[in-house]
Formats: C-alpha cells, structure tokens, sequence
C-alpha cells in the first residue's frame, strides 16, 4: 500500500477526507490545482483526481497556482490550491503580488507536514510550521485551521467569504485527513 | 534579428476577439498598439504570466488566449511549460519575447542568453505546435495561422534589446482595467 493511503500512528479518523472534499464541492469550487503534499494525498488529492466534479490541474510548483487561480477568477470560475505549507512558502512573492495587492480571492488548502494536530501550530516543535500563522497574519490574509471534523464546516463559507469580498484564504490542514 | 514592437505590429491585424496577457515590456509595447478590454496585465508577480494564460484558457475554452512573456519571465516559471502542456488548452498560444535580457531590471543578460532554446523546451514539454521565429518576414506571413493552429502553441520571437522604455505601471496595472477585463471574460 502506498505511504499515503497508510493512517498515520495515532490517527483516530477524527479528520475525514469526504467532508472536507463535501464542503470544497459545496463552496463551487471546480478547479483544484496541486502539487502533491502527503499531508492531503490520501485522504484528498487521490479522491479528487477520480472525482468527475473536479477538473484537477497538476502543476510544476505551487506558485503557478496563483497564476491559474487569478485566470479562472476573471473566467468566474472557483479554484483551490491544494499545497504544502512549504509550498506555500515557496509562493508569498505570488501571493503578495496576486492575492493580496491585487485582491483576488486565491483559496490555497495547506497541509501543515510535521504539525502535531494536539498543538496550535504556533506551538508547532517544528519551524516552518509555526512561522506560517503569523506570516499570514502579517499579510493580512485569512485563515482557518481544519484540525477535527468540527472546522469542516468553516470551508465552504470561507471561501464563499473570499470571493465575495475579492480577496485571499488559507485553510490549514492541520493533520492527515482520513481515506474513505 | 526582430524588434519586438515591430512583430507586435505584425501580430495585431491578426488580434481581434482574443484575450492577451503579458506584462513588463511586452505589456508597454503591446498597450502602445491600442487599449483593449480583453488586454490582461494584471500579473502582480514576474514569470506568471503564462499561468494567468492558462487559467483563463481553462476558464473561457470558447476564446483564444495569447500570451506575450518574456524570456526572463519564462525562465523564472519554466515549469509552466510542463504544466501547459499537460493541461492541453487548445485555445492557448504562448509567444516568448527572446531578447536575452531581463530588460525591466536593468538589461542584465538572462542566464546562457545565447545558447538557450526555448523552442526546444517547448517541444520537450510537449507542446502541440513550436515555433521559432528570427525573421521579421517570415513572421509577418505566418503570424495569423499560428494564433489559429490547435494549442498549446508556443512560439519564440527572437529580437534585438529594445531602447529603454518608459515603465507608466499604475497606468498598466490600474486597477479599473481589471475589472473591465472580468465584466468581459465573465459574461457568457
């Protein structure tokens, strides 16, 4: 079996992959645009890339998402970047430039590798995990954490939010979501 | 060796209901031709513009998309190529400016300026159609088929270093033309 469709030690499903891909399908999102990050591939990125709802673009590096993303938005179409926290980091020049000074509503989905799901991730033993909250503080940008089943629901709204008011959202994934 | 407004000036007549996006100096070159509500300079950061092109060829598959980037542009987002060519638009024609500068920043040669073939990393990526234009002629006669061929469609224009240009960048990247270009793109 592939390392990502393998539940994590400790995993007690209290994330689960369908919702998540329920309330991104709810929030009208039709394009997801990815590099794959074994936070989000089992549970995630596998059942999308089947799912004839989506039409799933797999990139290069994470920040050519911005660029698609900012495309589809002037075509009124929805995408979600589904990335790596490193990714992410990789594309602050990106997201600065497209999503916050030129407010548009790029929704980015990142896995937080190495995040130990009982903590805040500001509280993360691990570096990059816990500079990504403030960082995106700092850009003003909203984000959410989607730790158990319970933030799910945050999705959908969020990212209605972010295209209604043109403007830019991180949703953390804060531990591996389960595989259906 | 081209110029690169003059094979702006020869692709223009051909220009009529496409989307073009680009920025930097292909941008101020192009916008010199004339304002157009389907002009997309919005770009915000330097080498996506060809991932903008993607996304509204992916966005609106009815309209044909061209995208005018440079080669430092390219080369800070080669992966697009990849990704272009994987996505498969066929709406989608990506010229390169080849001018072996990074011209907005000071004319600094571009890394191996005088080796590099991007007609050749097009094709490698898998791109339907490659071009490679030196002649301003050759392009003049050929420029209105290849923005009709099926994409992706890629295309180099090598040219000469321009003269120095005069970057007006809140008058490109005002924030009025992005709002027109998605009241255009968004009706159906």
């Amino acid at each position: 079996m592939d390392a990502d469709l393998v539940a994590d030690e400790g995993d007690d499903g209290s994330l689960k992959g369908d919702r998540i891909i329920a309330a991104i399908k709810a929030s009208g999102v039709e394009f997801i645009l990815s590099v794959p990050d074994i936070v989000t591939s089992g549970g995630l990125l596998r059942p999308i890339a089947r799912d004839p709802h989506f039409r799933l673009i797999r990139v290069c590096k994470e920040d050519e998402c911005i660029g698609i993303a900012s495309g589809l938005h002037y075509c009124d179409k929805r995408a979600l970047s589904l990335i790596q926290y490193t990714g992410f980091l990789d594309s602050i020049n990106a997201i600065r430039g497209v999503g916050v000074e030129y407010a548009q509503p790029i929704c980015m989905m990142i896995g937080l590798l190495g995040h130990d799901p009982h903590k805040v991730p500001r509280d993360s033993p691990r570096y990059g995990v816990r500079i990504i909250e403030p960082i995106l503080d700092a850009m003003g940008i909203t984000h959410h954490l989607i730790n158990e089943d319970s933030d799910v629901a945050k999705i959908a709204p969020a990212i209605e939010h972010a295209y209604a008011r043109s403007q830019p959202l991180a949703l953390l994934i804060g531990r591996r979501p389960s595989v259906s | 060796m081209m110029q690169r407004d003059a094979c702006f000036r020869a692709l223009a007549p051909h220009v009529t209901d496409e989307i073009v996006i680009s920025t930097y100096s292909s941008a101020v070159d192009w916008l010199e031709l004339g304002e157009r509500t389907l002009n997309y300079f919005s770009v915000g950061a330097m080498g996506l513009d060809s991932s903008h092109a993607l996304g509204v060829a992916l966005g609106r598959p009815d309209r044909r998309v061209i995208c005018l980037q440079g080669d430092g542009s390219l080369l800070m987002n080669l992966g697009c190529l990849v990704t272009i060519a994987a996505a498969a638009p066929k709406n989608l024609v990506h010229f390169v400016v080849q001018n072996g500068t990074y011209e907005a920043n000071g004319s600094h040669p571009i890394p191996n300026a005088k080796a590099v073939d991007f007609a050749a990393m097009a094709r490698a990526a898998g791109f339907a159609h490659v071009h490679d234009f030196a002649d301003l002629h050759n392009f003049e006669q050929q420029a209105g088929h290849v923005i009709k061929q099926t994409g992706p469609v890629f295309a180099t224009l090598r040219v000469e270093p321009s003269k120095p240009l005069t970057y007006n960048y809140p008058k490109l990247y005002d924030a009025r033309r992005r709002t027109a270009l998605k009241a255009a793109l968004g009706r159906r």
